[in-house]
């Protein structure tokens, strides 16, 4: 096996490409099935665009994490862009500051297994989502 | 990344890559609409077959390219759209409304062939 973690820096289009495409490798790498992968790639593109409208720079971290008897990737993604005043609100569907789809963070949520946030305004909004293998 | 446009008579094909970025799917949008215009098409089939993820900017890229393309007269078409990319797609909450998809490339023509049919 790889590396266990690995960090995509994020700041432009491009770089959102280069981070689904590490975590679906990390994805198959870990035997996750295709279907799963693509879950996970899309996560990835979603959580790095916000960063991009949002922030304009911060980073993906991918994470193989083990259980009791079950593997896993988590995504961080983080920035110190301006944070989420009301995360309610930006958790219900069709939500956006940005004048961007807003579908974002709800829909993510619904792809992955667990989903958690933590953002202080001014400070910077950090999201961590895991997917585990079936 | 350059998208090939292949014009076979009236039908403009586009095969989208997997690795488009957002850049190269607004490159595409402009060029695919003046090709429309330049060669009198009277549709376009979009070929995402090798695309492995449609997220929220790739899929309102592909709307807006079939309303533009709506405005100047012509047809688009949505084909290949693999099961667990469309299965990503709904759980987003994302949606190709008022675009015609088909399975491949096959049934995208066949489609346009019986639409241009009743329209003469």
């Amino acid at each position: 096996m790889s590396a266990e973690e690995v960090e995509v820096a994020i700041s432009s289009d491009q770089d959102i490409v280069l981070a689904r495409q590490k975590g679906r490798a990390m994805a198959i790498e870990l035997g996750f099935s295709a279907g799963d992968a693509t879950l996970i790639a899309t996560a990835i593109s979603e959580l790095a665009r916000n960063i991009l409208s949002y922030a304009r720079r911060g980073e993906i971290t991918l994470k193989i994490v083990h259980a009791s008897s079950r593997q896993g990737i988590s995504i961080i993604a983080s920035d110190s862009g301006p944070g989420i005043r009301d995360i309610r609100q930006a958790m219900r569907d069709g939500f956006s500051t940005s004048g961007s789809l807003g579908l974002g963070l709800p829909g993510v949520r619904r792809l992955m297994d667990e989903f958690e946030i933590v953002s202080e305004p001014g400070h910077g909004t950090i999201v961590t989502v895991t997917k585990w293998k079936q | 990344m350059e998208v090939p446009i292949l014009k076979q008579g009236e039908v403009l094909i586009a095969t989208f890559q997997a690795a488009l970025s957002d850049a190269d799917l607004n490159h595409l949008r402009m060029g695919l609409v003046r090709q429309v215009v330049k060669f009198r098409s009277r549709a376009v089939i979009v070929d995402v077959t090798a695309m492995d993820v449609m997220d929220s900017f790739a899929s309102r890229t592909l709307r807006e390219i079939a309303h533009m393309i709506r405005l100047r007269g012509a047809e688009t078409v949505i084909v290949g759209i693999q099961p667990e990319v469309a299965f990503a797609m709904v759980q987003l909450g994302l949606t190709l409304e008022g675009v015609a998809t088909a399975l491949d490339l096959e049934e995208g023509l066949a489609y346009l062939n019986e639409k241009f049919k009743t329209t003469n």
